[in-house]
């Protein structure tokens, strides 16, 4: 499954929002204040010395409380965000799978939503071209494909943002918490999928906070607690302690 | 597709050069550039009943209504109509486009949340949708000119050239204001206003030569939009060759902003993830 090569290394990686203690929002108020010298912020520390190696074609997870920096470190991964401090490199092309359909927009027609999505993936028109037709067949909405994305169901919306997303084989593949979206068929097509890439070598982030998921699905899982890593290791070993811990 | 060699694709601790890093994934996802162009292009009239023709008809209309209240006042001015419609051509493509970057880049910012794009997309995007509404009002300055029996000269086809210069002038002036309207969203509101001033101090419709003389001097030499509107000017409504004269101040203001525009942007782009 996976042959330790690694293909997402953080070394030393931090996160440091800086947060305004009042919430600023006009450019008027915050001139004043700024003149005023009364500009006061917080350092908050989303993620703390994290130095982690993942190795190609394995599905790691990642678990932890809300706000313990989970969605930060996949955003450092994603390149969404650079570190505060310390350094993030990664070997290969990165899918997220966004809040499905994130990028479409509700005027165009799903036809036309594809490509946009896919020119946002990076994907370039020759290979939307191709990937057209099996987005499509995938998504099961050949029907409605011409028509403008308003008129479709949210279920729709998951359908055509995971078919987008997941039709060719991504070297790496981050899935947020959307795999509860959809219909049950529509969820098990979704972690089938996910199964098949990491097969074939995808190396795959999951984040959940069902531990039953994370246990069938992953080779390692890493636990996150306020911004640091508190525990790497065996799937379930990791996740009967993160359990305990909660409930003490 | 495996190789223990594969190359390094992204590495964080190099970006010691965002504005050059930008122009490459700029060139990387050219395809994405397009298809916001596009999609702003298709929204906009997929829902309105003349469809493709609004572009003509808003700064058609527009004219109109000058012409209609101001003509007898410019009475001097020959060819009045053609007059206001190329000032408007130029100021139409700067207020939209500008503001467009603006409204673009904040829309995104949910996008941008979730999955890495070139941040200069959005601005880049509008301006090619801007220069493509330029191209279609060039149809109506030509009707305009045959029924009001305007003769229009062969520099008429050296229109590309102030173009490229409102282009790129535009696009720094919409990466400034994006980069502001992502911190503060008032920005977008008083921009409106400004825009609107702007558009009074630059001769639009009416001739700068009707300015006091303080306010000539402010405007012809501090306007930036003036240098650019009297070389598209020449060109299209004087028929002739512009100066020298004309030529470098408008040049150098567009290189200038956009130089300044793209550096700063780039540059604070890297926190656009951490504040939205």
């Amino acid at each position: 499954m996976t042959d330790h090569a690694t293909v997402i290394k953080l070394e030393n990686a931090s996160v440091r929002y800086r947060v305004q203690k009042e919430r600023i929002n006009t450019l008027k108020e915050y001139a004043i204040n700024w003149m005023q010298g009364k500009i006061k912020t917080v350092d908050f520390w989303a993620l703390r010395d994290v130095n982690l190696d993942i190795y190609r074609g394995e599905t790691l997870g990642i678990i932890g409380r809300n706000g313990a920096g989970k969605s930060t470190m996949l955003k450092l991964i994603s390149r969404v965000i650079k570190p505060t401090t310390g350094k993030v490199w990664v070997k290969g092309y990165v899918a997220p799978l966004l809040e499905l359909g994130a990028g479409f927009h509700p005027e165009l027609s799903g036809r036309e939503n594809v490509y946009l999505n896919g020119a946002m993936l990076g994907f370039d028109h020759s290979q939307m071209h191709n990937k057209l037709e099996s987005i499509i067949e995938f998504s099961g909405l050949r029907d409605f494909i011409d028509a403008p994305m308003r008129t479709y169901s949210s279920g729709m919306w998951a359908r055509l943002g995971f078919a987008v997303a997941t039709d060719s084989k991504p070297d790496i593949l981050i899935v947020d918490e959307i795999l509860s979206v959809g219909d049950e068929p529509f969820q098990l097509k979704c972690t089938e999928r996910i199964k098949a890439f990491g097969a074939a070598g995808t190396t795959i982030l999951i984040v959940s906070h069902s531990t039953a998921l994370i246990e069938s699905m992953c080779d390692r899982v890493v636990w996150i607690e306020h911004g640091l890593t508190r525990r790497i290791g065996n799937p379930s070993e990791v996740a009967a302690d993160y359990r305990a811990s909660s409930s003490s | 597709m495996s190789d223990t060699s594969r190359p390094i694709i992204y590495d964080s601790s190099y970006h010691r050069h965002p504005e050059f890093t930008e122009i490459k994934e700029l060139f990387r996802y050219r395809f994405l550039v397009a298809q916001l162009a596009r999609r702003d292009i298709l929204t906009r009239y997929k829902r309105s009943v003349f469809g493709v023709a609004w572009t003509m008809i808003n700064p058609l209309g527009m004219m109109l209504v000058m012409t209609i209240a101001f003509s007898q006042l410019f009475s001097s001015i020959e060819g009045y109509p053609v007059y206001i419609f190329s000032g408007l051509i130029v100021w139409s493509f700067f207020s939209q486009t500008t503001t467009a970057a603006m409204v673009n880049l904040v829309w995104g910012g949910s996008l941008l949340k979730r999955i890495y794009i070139p941040r200069t997309s959005f601005a880049i995007s509008a301006v090619i949708t801007g220069v493509i509404n330029l191209i279609i009002s060039l149809v109506p300055l030509v009707i305009i000119a045959l029924i009001t029996q305007y003769q229009l000269s062969l520099t008429f086809l050296l229109f590309p050239l102030p173009v490229l210069l409102i282009m790129a002038f535009s696009l720094g002036i919409g990466l400034l204001l994006s980069t502001m309207a992502i911190y503060f969203p008032d920005v977008a509101e008083m921009y409106q206003i400004i825009i609107m001033a702007w558009m009074y101090l630059t001769p639009i419709f009416y001739p700068e030569s009707i300015l006091p003389e303080p306010v000539y001097w402010l405007v012809t030499h501090l306007n930036p939009m003036y240098h650019i509107l009297k070389l598209f000017r020449a060109i299209i409504y004087e028929g002739r060759l512009p100066y020298w004269s004309e030529i470098w101040p408008a040049t150098l203001v567009s290189i200038v902003t956009l130089i300044i525009g793209w550096v700063i942007f780039s540059r604070k782009s890297d926190e656009f993830g951490y504040r939205i």
